[in-house]
Parts: structure tokens; sequence; C-alpha cells
């Protein structure tokens, strides 16, 4: 994915390791950001993506590790000197300025003439729509229009890296939605380099250019938000992100074929295992073929309805593979093809496994 | 693109971090992380070592280990000062703590009318130096009290029965406070729960209201205790032979000119208060969990029965509170209590001691008194600037220092005022040093105030700064701002009421204090609450009666002046922040403590 110009990256980190005490934090992250790139560092709590955006930003210092900016080595300026924008989970906008006054706070350093501030601070408010609430308080706005603000005032002076800590984090599911579009739309606009922090899959989907994966203090997986739904690397990233079944077997004889119970499953192709040992295939629910899909296809098994769950658009159907009661697979059917199929709760349904969309991973790894 | 997730190890990751470039702010930081350090080691450290160091050693400056504590010991007439303030100490404690506490049930958990005037008259002896009501009450029972002469009844006040009467009015505002701000976090919730489950009004007090403000009670006995242990004025004036820690350290001093016994007994007598200051630190790390965010607060209900009684015990206690200074001022504004009660101004000419300086024209103030309002006003200026500051350098400039300094700034509010003047005078009266240069001047006094008073603001400040946005510096340094612009446009401002409450807090007691300046003053540079105890010794108590009442008035004029600020700085604050009104409840009060 990396592009191919000449240009020098926006962000290059290399061999970053930090560590709390004796407790580590990041072990050894190596990384690129492509010039307007959008970024997002996605991992459950305690991953280390924010400890690794705040030795970005120079609020945190690593133990080891080089941070480039734009080609220079940025590893020991203060982070006055790195020329960034940040906006935190927690708006952190001071309370007692107007609107207008937060926003400007960071041009009046700059030797930047009143008549081009005031003019600087309507266009960004423009920007996040917020020009009217100019001669408000903080506390005077609601969550999303505050996260805005303080969007604006990170903006303001014309930053070439924006830095987003779980930027929405504290909003409500309604605005959140909202807010992402207007942040993607707002980077494009700008062509802004962005590296935003999030444990929310959905968020990072939606929003990225390209997704870091991590887990433990490494980078599990790097990807465009596609190879990282589709193709996710390792288990750890097949779990955290979307919804995935996951079916426990052990390698067949024949390569590319796995064994469940007494049926014998086909796969895509992966690593080759001795025969016998153990392995997890995975398939998301969407992926699982019933009704006249699944009568031809390859890999096919009968399973047992044991709960159907109405989720609006579509249903989640419970599944249990043949000699079990409880059910391990999950499949959505959207709900005029539930009443195509025929689907009871207690009655039997056939369905295809694709061959394609089985994963394989090795178990412990 | 090069991922090396190699599974490094903790031990295989150096201990040490990249290291910024030094740039002029982070230089900036450490230099002004350094004079507070500076400050802390010349001005606490350091004299109380000296104190620590001269209880080892004879008069001549001979080392004799321990011989200093086994004399004192085994001397039956100094000796004796440790069970004397142990006694007063308790039985003062049990008194104050009993009766604040039904006073502050009384004003937070009925409906009474008049709370707010009880509130205010129970504050009166925050304006006072302690000596107040041991001199009232030397008027009221005294040989020749006014209940002495009218029922020949001599109740014996001079000693144990006098302090512990005084030490209880003297103490009434702070074990109050303590106990209306326990009594106030309560959770409304708990209440409803045993009215449910049938409980009576006094089981519902015995197993929610008294569990709840557990902590709030334990929290003022260790403050009243060691406001009692600790005191020097009562004592001093109602005492008689009756002898004390406090007192013994000066007479030692003063009397004798022993300063190493003096030394000795300063050391016995840091014990008991930092043994109080310790555990009452435990305390109330554990209040804070008591309360959950969730409560619903109480709502106090009409019980005309209960409040009834409880309206007259409020009337009972403010009338005594108020009488002890309205003795004090018809005393100043009669000819000769109790025998010729003709009005005259004649205690107010202060002859006795000091002297009167020409402010301008034939404007002439009692210098002791100028001082005094002097020597407050400095301490509450500078002493609010170290204690906020020195507070912001701690909180938000993380560096390995922090803790200790942190834990330096929480040692003066354990040592007794006397020691700290002891300690004062072994730094400072030294011939040859330069910090001699100090001694004698108001320049020692004010910097005595403000170490003796400083642990309460720089705690004040530290919660204030705590409630800010810890990302507040952070985003100012991405944008380039410097800190300390941040500093005064935002965290000066929101910490506004904090600062107010500091400097409040600085002058009122720089005002009324005693102990640690009693040592320090020096020709010239006497002080209000010195003169007084001065003329009460030289037998001119009308004068001094005259002199506190001058002294109370400055307070209160003060505290108007605060209370106007405060009002200002709240109404511009409700515009941007709900959090300010808070602050003022708990700190607006006119002590800390």
């Amino acid at each position: 994915m990396a592009s191919p110009e000449p240009r020098p990256h926006a962000v290059d980190l290399d061999g970053i390791a930090k560590k709390f005490g004796s407790v580590v934090a990041l072990k050894s992250i190596s990384l690129s950001v492509g010039d307007a790139e959008f970024v997002c560092f996605l991992g459950p709590s305690g991953c280390g993506k924010t400890t690794l955006l705040r030795i970005i930003a120079g609020l945190e210092r690593q133990n080891v590790g080089v941070v480039g900016m734009a080609g220079r080595d940025v590893s020991s300026l203060p982070p006055s000197e790195r020329n960034y924008g940040i906006v935190f989970q927690s708006y952190a906008l001071f309370p007692n300025l107007t609107v207008a006054q937060n926003v400007a706070y960071g041009l009046e350093t700059r030797r930047v003439p009143r008549a081009r501030i005031a003019e600087r601070v309507d266009e960004l408010l423009d920007l996040v729509h917020l020009r009217p609430h100019k001669h408000r308080y903080p506390a005077q706005l609601s969550g999303g229009e505050q996260q805005r603000v303080a969007l604006a005032r990170a903006l303001a002076p014309s930053p070439s890296l924006l830095l987003l800590d779980e930027p929405l984090s504290a909003l409500d599911a309604r605005v959140r939605q909202s807010l992402r579009l207007e942040i993607k739309a707002l980077q494009r606009r700008l062509g802004i380099t962005t590296i935003m922090v999030t444990h929310d899959q959905e968020e990072a989907l939606t929003m990225a250019d390209r997704i870091v994966v991590m887990n433990h203090g490494v980078v599990e997986q790097i990807g465009s938000p596609f190879e990282i739904y589709t193709e996710p690397s390792t288990l750890f990233v097949a779990r955290f992100v979307g919804h995935m079944n996951f079916i426990q077997a052990t390698a067949g004889e024949k390569p590319g074929w796995a064994r469940v119970g007494s049926v014998e499953l086909r796969h895509r192709p992966g690593p080759r295992l001795p025969v016998g040992s153990r392995l997890t295939l995975a398939i998301r629910p969407e992926e699982i073929l019933i009704g006249p899909a699944a009568r031809d296809g390859e890999n096919r098994i009968v399973t047992r309805v044991c709960a159907i769950q109405f989720l609006g658009a579509f249903s989640r159907l419970g599944l249990a593979l043949p000699g079990e009661t409880t059910p391990t697979l999950e499949c959505d059917v959207a709900v005029n093809a539930l009443a195509e199929v025929g689907v009871r709760e207690g009655a039997e349904l056939p369905l295809a496994l694709k061959p394609e969309a089985l994963r394989i991973f090795s178990d412990g790894g | 693109m090069a991922i090396l997730p190699a599974d490094a190890s903790a031990a295989a990751i150096p201990d040490s971090t990249v290291r910024h470039r030094l740039d002029g702010q982070t230089v900036l930081r450490y230099v002004l992380i350094g004079l507070l350090g500076l400050f802390l080691y010349f001005f606490v450290l350091y004299p109380m070592s000296q104190v620590l160091w001269r209880s080892l050693l004879d008069n001549d400056g001979g080392f004799i280990g321990a011989a200093n504590y086994v004399r004192y010991f085994s001397t039956p007439a100094i000796a004796a000062s440790i069970t004397n303030s142990l006694y007063v100490s308790v039985v003062a404690m049990i008194i104050t703590v009993g009766l604040a506490f039904v006073y502050a049930y009384a004003l937070t958990r009925t409906l009474m009318p008049w709370r707010g005037v009880f509130r205010v008259i129970a504050m009166l002896p925050i304006f006072a130096p302690s000596m107040v009501q041991a001199i009232a009450f030397v008027f009221l029972f005294g040989n020749n009290g006014i209940w002495t002469r009218t029922t020949g009844i001599n109740i014996g006040v001079y000693g144990a029965k006098g302090i512990v009467m005084a030490e209880v009015f003297y103490c009434f505002p702070h074990a109050m406070l303590i106990l209306i701000a326990a009594l106030s976090a309560s959770d409304a919730r708990l209440y409803e729960a045993a009215a449910a489950l049938g409980a009576s009004r006094l089981k519902t007090f015995f197993t929610v209201t008294l569990p709840g403000v557990k902590y709030g009670l334990m929290s003022a006995c260790f403050v009243v205790f060691t406001l009692v242990i600790t005191d020097f004025g009562a004592p001093k004036i109602i005492g008689g032979k009756f002898s004390v820690m406090a007192t013994e350290i000066y007479n030692q001093v003063i009397g004798q000119q022993n300063f190493t016994m003096g030394a000795t007994v300063s050391v016995v007598l840091l014990i008991p208060a930092l043994v109080a200051f310790v555990v009452d630190r435990l305390v109330q790390r554990r209040q804070y969990a008591l309360v959950s965010s969730s409560a619903k607060p109480l709502e106090p209900r009409k019980n005309p029965l209960v409040e009834g009684g409880l309206f007259a015990y409020c009337v009972i206690i403010a009338a005594s509170i108020t009488s002890i200074y309205l003795v004090t001022l018809v005393v100043s504004l009669v000819a000769r209590w109790p025998y010729n009660l003709t009005l005259t101004l004649k205690h107010y000419s202060f002859d006795a001691v000091g002297v009167w300086t020409r402010l301008f024209g034939t404007v002439y103030v009692y210098t002791p008194l100028l001082n005094s309002i002097y020597v407050s006003l400095l301490t509450a200026v500078v002493g609010t600037a170290i204690a906020f500051i020195g507070a912001y350098l701690v909180e938000k400039c993380r560096t390995v220092a922090s803790t200790p300094l942190y834990m330096i700034s929480l040692l003066p509010l354990s040592i007794p005022g006397m020691v700290l003047g002891l300690a004062y005078i072994f730094t400072f009266n030294v011939s040859g040093s330069i910090l001699n240069r100090l001694y004698g001047t108001l320049a020692i006094l004010i910097i005595s105030n403000l170490v003796h008073y400083f642990t309460v603001p720089f705690l004040t400040a530290t919660t204030s700064l705590k409630q800010m946005d810890a990302e507040f510096e952070n985003v100012a340094a991405s944008m380039g701002v410097p800190f300390y612009k941040t500093f005064w446009r935002v965290t000066v401002p929101i910490a506004l009421p904090s600062i107010i409450a500091i400097s409040m807090y600085f002058f009122l007691n720089a005002m009324v204090t005693l102990s640690a300046v009693v040592f320090l003053v020096a020709p010239g540079t006497e002080l209000a609450a010195v003169a007084v105890l001065l003329m009460d010794d030289a037998g001119d108590t009308e004068q001094a009666a005259a002199l506190s009442v001058l002294i109370v008035a400055v307070g209160l004029a003060v505290r108007f002046v605060y209370w106007l600020a405060m009002r200002r700085v709240t109404r511009r604050a409700q515009a941007w922040t709900q959090t300010a009104p808070d602050q003022l409840t708990v700190m607006g009060t006119g002590s800390l403590a």
C-alpha cells in the first residue's frame, strides 16, 4: 500500500518500544503513514495504541526507537516543535474562553495580526458549522459541538499532522455517526495527514484509509479496511474486527481439507499443517449460504436451528452442527429470505460453507 | 511496510527514555521547581533539623545524646506538661466535637429557621486569637469576674478548667465546618431504604447517619486535638500554674533561656501532632469512597418537635459565643470592669506596649496593629502565589522531584507554631550567617506565617488543579503556546475561587496567630496578637481586650471584602462552569481547616 512516490512519509516510526516500570506497553513498532493519509490505530484498551499516539505527539517518551516526520527525525523535539494538532476524548476545551477564543488560542502566540486571526477563526468555525456559536462558552454547547470546536482549534494553526485520541468515544451513538462522516469529509477536503486512535472497529472501518490493528503492544496487521475485514491475518484480528464464526477442527489428510467431527471441509489455501493438528476455521455470518444457494455448493452440512434473533433488516440464526445441541454457528439471513427458506426453531437447515470464505488459522497464532 | 514484531521482553528494553532537547520552557520549569525545593529546604527541612539537633546538645553546644530527654521525663515539674497537654486536649476534643456535631446536624438536617445566622455566629472565633476566649473567661469567671462577684462562687477558672473552656470555643468553628461538610455529603437513598424497611428515627440515626459521618467525626477529632495541643495563647492567659507543653517551651526559652530544653519539649510535642496528622490523612483517603457519585442529596423534612429542641440548643450555643465577644467589647469600652461601667475609649490608647506610627498628617496608627495588617497582607499575597504555583509545579510538571516536594509540603501542618518559631530562632539567629539578616525583620514573620499555614492552601490548590483536564497543557504545547501563558490565561481564571479562598485563609490566620511569631518579633516588629499577650502579661487586660476587638474588626472587614470579591468571581464564572459554586460552599467559609 505504500505509495511509490519519492515524497517522504508524513510519519515514520522505527522500532518504537516503551515500558512503564516493568510493564511493556509497546514492543518495537515500525510503520509509516503516507502524506494525506487517514490511519487508524485500532485495538482493545491496553493494547498500546494511545501510548503510540502520545509518543508521536511527544507527550510520552519512548525507551527506544525513532519518530520521523516528513523525513526528519523529531525524536528529541519537545511537543511544541513537532507541528501537529491534537484532539482528545475529553475535548480539553478551555472552559473560561469562548468558542472563538479557544480556536484563536494557538494563533495568538504566532505573531499573526489580529484581523487575520479573526478571519481564520471564522473560516474554521464555518468549516465545522459553528460560526453562530462563536461567542458561547464550551459548557453551553453539546458534546458533539464541543468536539467540533476542539477539532477547529487543533486545525487553526495549519498543522501538517492531525492526531485524534478516541475523539468520538464520549459521545452518544447518533452524534458519533454523523461526526464520523464530518471528520472524514473534512480530512479529505483539507488533505491533512491524520492518525486516529480508537477501540471501535466500526469507526476504524468507516473512516480510515488504512488500519493498524494492535494487541499487547505489537502490530497484528496493517491494511485497508477491506483487507482487514476480508483477509484478517491473525486469529486476533479475525476475532476483533467484525463478526466471525469459529469452528474447531483438525487438519485433514488431503491438503486444503480439515475435519470437523465426522465432516470433512475444504478451506482456503493456508499454511500446511501436519495431519491431525488442531486448527480453527473461520467464516463470517453473512458468508454462510442457505436455501437454494446452498443446494449445489461445496461443503454442505445439515445444521439444526437453535435460536432466531431478530435484528431488524436481518435475523441472526443460532445453528448447531450435526451431533451437537448448542449453537456454534451464527448465520445472518435477510428477512425476506428467512420466509422463503422457511426457517423454524428446531428445524433442520442445510447450508454450504464456501471454501473461499472458510479461513484457516493454526491454533496458537 | 516494515514490521518488526520482535517479541521484546521488558529486560530487552532500556530503562532510560529518549531525551527531548531542553528548550527554554523546560529550563524555566526546572528552575521554578528548584526554587520551590530551596524554599522548602531553607524554611522547613533545615530549621526542623536544627530543632532535632539542638535537643541533643547542652546549652554550650556539646553533644550529650538523649540526656535532655532523660531530664525532661525525670523532672516532675516539666514532665507534667505532657500529661497536662494530653488531658486538656482529649477533654476539649470530646466536648467540642460533641457540641459541634449536634450544632452541625441542626444546620444541615433540619429546616429550622435562622440556620444562616447560626452558622455565621459560630464562625466568629475564626477571627480572633485563641487568647480572646481566655481573656473573656477571666472577665466572666476569674477572681474579679462578674460571675464570681455577683454569685460569690469562684469556679477556679485558672488552670485546666479554663483552658478547656477557652479551647472549646476556639475550636468550635473548625469542628463545625468539617462536620457540616460530612453531614451534607449524605445519600438520601440510604434513608429511603431505612424508612422502607421500617427503621425508627433513632435506629436510622445509629445505623445510617452515624456510620455515614464517622470519617468526618474522626477528622474533626484530630483537627481539634491538634489545635488544642499546639495552642499557646489560651493556656498562657488562663492556664495559671497549669503548665502544658506549648507554654513549657515558652517558659524554657523566654523565661529560663534554656534553648536545648525548649528544643527537647518541641520534639516531644511534634509526636502527637505528627501522629494525629498521619492518621487523619489515612482516614480522609477513605472518606472519598464513601459517597458515590450517583448519590441523591438528602432533603431534610419538617419535624417540629426535633426542630424545636435543636433550635433551643443552637440559640444557647450561639448566645454563648456571642457573649464572649460582647464581654470583650464591653470590657474594652468601660472605665473599669466590673466596678465602673462608664463608657470610655481610654483602653484604646495602647500606651502600655508598643508605639504609634504616623501614617500621614495627624493620623496615627498603633504600630503592632499596622504591622499585623501589613504582615497578613503580604502573607496572603506571597503565600497564595507560592502555594498555588508550588502546587501547579508539583501537580502539572511531573518530575522525580514531585513526590518529595509534595511530602515536604504536607509537613508544616504537623509542625506546632511554637516549634516552628523555635526552629527559626535556631536557624536565623546565628551571628555571622547570611540567614541572620532576616532575623528581627517583618520578612521573617511573613515567612514563618506562610510556612506555618502552607499545607492547607497547598492541598486546596492541588485539589482544584486536579479537577482540571490533564490535557490542557498538552493541547497548549501542541499549538506551541508556552506553559506560563496557559497558566495565566486558563489555569488561574478557572482556579480563581480557590485562589481567593486561599489568600483569605492566609490573611485571617496571619492576623490572629501568636505561637510561631511570639519568638520572632523584635522591637519595632511587634504584631497585634503578641501585643495582646504582652499587655495581658503586664496586667493591662482591658487594653488587651481593646486590641483584640480591633483584631476581630479587621478580620471581619477583610472577610466582607473577600465575600464581595468571591461573589463577583462566582457570577462571572457562572457563565462558563457549574462547579465554581460548589467550591465556594466548601472553602468560602473563612477557614480551610
